[in-house]
């Protein structure tokens, strides 16, 4: 194998697992170092910096950081990344004079964001203080967007939505319009903005085709649009027993608010098999836990009703056959009809794109899916001004992918606002330091803890059943959250290895307790994986090469499962092996330096 | 300073035929100097029991003073051990092995502790051909006294601080072979590959056995003008074969040309299979081994390898017609015959 170039950004990132799987990319073991040292401030600037939503993603966050932590590969769970990231909101001191100034001198350029979701919010928050002028619109009396529409209150307080809303609606820089509906991408356009951004979400729930679902439509609702009668408190009650149609995570607000709202028999019904549910696991355990039963392979065959009232629904069994190419397909199982006797249905089966109100002769291209023609770097549209973030751009998403697309836009907007090449995309900050302080001595903790996860404290049950608004998970307290913080193994402090200082005595070798390290004759990559000192199977990590030895050997480490503990580096004598921290900051608008101008 | 190595290990960690693996055969972390020798033997040791697939607590490990003596807190934690006094190792060793046969006896020493203060005891052992894996952590210097020339020091070589050492080196290989050892080979710290099959042949060898272990001590050896660094030992390495230790009915997976292995089915019978790589060597002739090193000393080389072996040793139980069993599973009746025996005994003696 060639020797590794650790000086491209993107070596070391891929090491810090979650950090690389994060859209935002978060330093997350930055920010979990600081809740162990009780900074909660300093830890939820650094989040706010990178992920504009702490206290909201701390809740709700689809968390992709968490399967792709290194611990749940060296024991059974990963750290939580996500209620940590909670922890820093619930725990942080008045942050408002920390926030990136918005100066009152404007540089004359003004934007229109359209929505006013974490997309919209987060092209705001990194716009407002290079001095644009952003007006953010949304048909609604506040501002969130879905973060405030879809998800139930017992998951995401409001108080929350309105703070981490209002650092970027009100310190100046944005104006917003409420209660304004748009109608129109031309009139939008005609006003003069010089840059319009599209984050209004996907708004629009897929409904169900069965016989009997005109009947009986009084008491067939579209889930998101249900969620959103019970946010803004339209909807107040539900029937008895209730049945929830779809697998995702939108599905699991559903069963859980009908549970609140007096369904007292609650179940979901999904076509697919319960493992390839799209929902996360963790939500479909909390709607299991709270008495929601989940059926599996059941299609839709038709809804009961008599005399223009819902009475219950028929499902066909299907099993799920793999063709050669290992394609799923469901089939009829053979088995009985299954018939779920019901008051009402919620439909949460999936969501689709809508743009009724951009006209389709303002050059504006659309794919055969509906879906804007864009530039997945820049997010711009075939109409240079108009770009697109979150769920309109490429379809339903989560809120850490809309926020990750509004820093991208931003910098997009910003540079087409400045005349420069949009395309040019500016390079993230990276930062190499040493954590030596003395002999054997790290500025870091890396003594490695092995304690399982810990749960979060939840509400009683019975309690939080009572109320659509009581919280049910109540985060850590400040001693918990130290000890899940000392599970974070700190990935981003990396082993540097350094051949000219190498004596090639071992030392390494036998003290990693992992067996991550060995000096082996060089050989192609597939070969190289299977000779080490424990195999390197998991091909989705890299292998570090140094080549230079006296012996003529290389030095390869495999960063599968190294648990960065520095003892390599404790244990070497000549300080061939260093433990450098890594620190990566994706380009911003925000990072002091407009990013058309930062080189 | 870490005082804990992570009990995390690696998920596809291998195990042997008793369900551990490498892991469960660690003992604590080492105090020793970062990139001490001796570290990498631990590790060797580690790696040969746990491949033999030998219980912990079948193995007594025995130790006399020094750094090399220390090591044994860094293995085989769940082992029998016994820390002795300096260079004295050999007599406490050779009195727990009269007790109790059953165990796997592991002598661990350094250069001071066995061919200074202990020499005397060194070679007693060595004739009397007590069971044993006799491992000598082999750095040339008195590390723990910070780094004077040692009894192993070979003449000439140079200390850290320059001064040049005057007196010849005792060569514990050449005594061994000398002194009837029926296992005696020679390796180096920096070379697993060698020094673990070493180790594995010496465990199921039944009869005395020595490993000379060049260990460079980093702190105090490990410069220009030394005769035991690591890059003079790299250099100056003359590998006579290269050994395969098998147990049981392992499958042949090479295919050797004829004359290019000898095999050596020892009393247990383990195999040991020896590549040659020197063609004019043959491991199981003493006599023509204490001549090649002699010879090949002369011209600088650091020869290394299994270097002598009798495959059908006679230890020191067979010698003094001892009882078969452990005196710790023999009755009261048996081990205090009473008066009347004594008296027997007595007058056979008049």
């Amino acid at each position: 194998m060639k020797p590794t170039d650790i000086s491209a950004p993107s070596y070391f990132h891929k090491v810090v697992d979650c950090q690389w799987a994060c859209p935002a990319h978060t330093p997350v073991p930055e920010y979990i170092r600081l809740i162990s040292a009780g900074r909660y401030t300093d830890a939820y600037m650094v989040n706010w910096e990178s992920n504009v939503f702490p206290g909201i993603l701390g809740r709700t966050c689809d968390r992709p950081c968490e399967p792709a932590c290194r611990r749940g590969r060296v024991e059974e769970e990963p750290v939580a990344i996500c209620r940590l990231k909670r922890v820093a909101a619930d725990n942080k001191d008045d942050v408002l004079a920390r926030l990136t100034p918005i100066p009152t001198q404007k540089n004359g350029k003004r934007i229109a964001c359209i929505g006013a979701g974490p997309a919209s919010l987060t092209v705001a928050r990194d716009l407002a203080p290079l001095g644009y002028e952003v007006h953010v619109y949304d048909a609604e009396a506040k501002g969130g967007g879905f973060m405030w529409s879809q998800i139930p209150r017992f998951r995401l307080p409001e108080s929350v939505i309105d703070e981490e809303v209002g650092y970027v609606t009100n310190r100046g820089g944005v104006t917003t319009h409420y209660n304004t509906r748009i109608d129109s991408l031309k009139g939008m356009l005609a006003e003069g903005y010089d840059a319009v951004f599209v984050g209004c979400g996907a708004p629009r729930g897929r409904d169900l085709d069965v016989p009997g679902r005109k009947e009986a439509a009084a008491n067939i609702h579209l889930g998101i649009e249900w969620l959103a009668s019970v946010s803004f408190e339209h909807v107040t009650s539900i029937g008895k027993r209730v049945i929830v149609l779809g697998g995702g995570n939108t599905a699991m607000d559903c069963c859980r608010s009908a549970r609140r709202l007096g369904g007292e028999s609650v179940s979901v019904v999904v076509r697919s098999g319960f493992e390839e549910m799209k929902a996360s696991p963790w939500e479909k355990e909390d709607a299991m836990h709270e008495g929601i039963p989940i059926l599996n392979f059941l299609v839709p065959k038709e809804v009961l009703h008599e005399a223009g009232r819902l009475t219950g629904m028929i499902f066909e069994k299907v099993k799920a056959e793999y063709d050669a190419r290992g394609r799923r397909q469901l089939v009829p199982s053979g088995e009985p009809d299954v018939t779920i006797p019901c008051d009402d249905v919620l439909v949460a089966i999936g969501q689709e794109n809508a743009f009724p109100w951009i006209e389709r002769d303002i050059g504006l291209e659309f794919d055969r899916w509906g879906l804007p023609k864009l530039n997945e770097a820049t997010l711009q549209s075939t109409v240079p001004n108009v770009f697109f973030g979150g769920d309109a751009a490429f379809g339903p998403k989560n809120i850490i992918w809309a926020v990750a697309h509004g820093h991208d836009a931003a910098i997009s907007i910003d540079k087409f606002c400045q005349g420069q090449d949009v395309a040019d995309r500016p390079d993230p900050l990276v930062k190499m330091a040493s954590q030596k302080m003395g002999i054997h001595e790290w500025s870091y903790d890396n003594d490695v803890s092995i304690d399982l996860r810990f749960k979060v404290p939840h509400a009683d049950p019975a309690e939080s059943l009572r109320s659509i608004k009581a919280e049910v998970e109540l985060g850590y307290d400040r001693e918990l959250a130290f000890k899940e913080a000392q599970r974070c193994l700190n990935c981003d402090v990396q082993t540097v290895f350094t051949t000219s200082l190498c004596i090639e005595c071992d030392a390494c070798v036998d003290i990693c307790p992992t067996d991550s390290i060995t000096f082996t004759d060089n050989a192609e990559e597939d070969a190289l994986r299977v000779a080490l000192k424990a195999p390197a199977i998991n091909k989705h990590q890299d292998l570090y090469v140094a080549d230079g030895l006296k012996t003529g050997r290389v030095m390869v480490k495999d960063e599968d499962v190294c648990l960065h503990c520095g003892l390599c580096a404790e244990r070497c004598p000549t300080g061939a092996w260093d433990m450098q921290k890594f620190f990566l900051q994706t380009a911003k608008t925000t990072n002091g330096v407009p990013a058309c101008a930062s080189r | 300073m870490s005082y804990l190595k992570p009990a995390l290990k690696h998920p596809g960690l291998p195990k042997n035929a008793l369900g551990f693996t490498r892991r469960d055969y660690e003992g604590s972390i080492s105090t020793l100097c970062a990139g001490c020798g001796h570290d990498s033997i631990s590790a060797a040791i580690i790696q040969a029991v746990w491949e033999l697939g030998i219980e912990p607590h079948r193995v007594a490990k025995v130790s006399g003073i020094g750094c090399s003596s220390k090591t044994p807190d860094y293995f085989l934690s769940s082992s029998h051990g016994f820390n002795s006094v300096h260079g004295r190792m050999p007599s406490v060793l050779t009195g727990a092995n009269l007790a109790n046969r059953d165990l796997i006896y592991l002598g661990v020493s350094g250069d001071g502790d066995s061919a200074s203060i202990g020499i005397g005891q060194f070679a007693h052992l060595m004739r009397r051909g007590v069971n044993m894996s006799y491992i000598v952590e082999n750095n040339g210097v008195y590390g723990l006294t910070k780094g004077q020339f040692s009894a192993t020091s070979d003449k000439g070589s140079k200390a850290k601080k320059g001064a040049i050492n005057n007196d010849e080196a005792i060569d514990l290989v050449a005594m061994a072979l000398q002194l009837g050892a029926t296992y005696v080979g020679r390796s180096f710290s920096g070379d697993k590959d060698q020094l673990v099959p070493l180790i594995k042949g010496a465990l199921a060898h039944q009869g005395v056995a020595l490993i000379d272990c060049i260990s460079p001590c980093v702190a105090f050896n490990n410069h220009e003008g030394s005769t035991k660094s690591y890059d003079y030992v790299r250099e100056h390495n003359e590998s006579v074969n290269k050994l395969d230790v098998i147990l049981g009915r392992a499958p042949i997976t090479t295919q050797y040309q004829p004359g290019e292995v000898t095999e050596v089915t020892q009393h247990d019978g383990s195999v040991l299979r020896l590549r040659k790589l020197h063609d004019d060597y043959d491991p199981t002739d003493r006599v023509a081994a204490m001549n090649y090193l002699a010879r090949h000393k002369a011209m600088g080389e650091i020869v290394t390898g299994l270097l002598f072996v009798d495959p059908e040793p006679e230890d020191m139980h067979a010698g003094l017609g001892t009882v078969a069993t452990p005196l710790n599973q023999l009755g009261d009746d048996i081990l205090v015959p009473g008066s009347a025996a004594l008296e027997k005994l007595n007058a056979a003696l008049r």
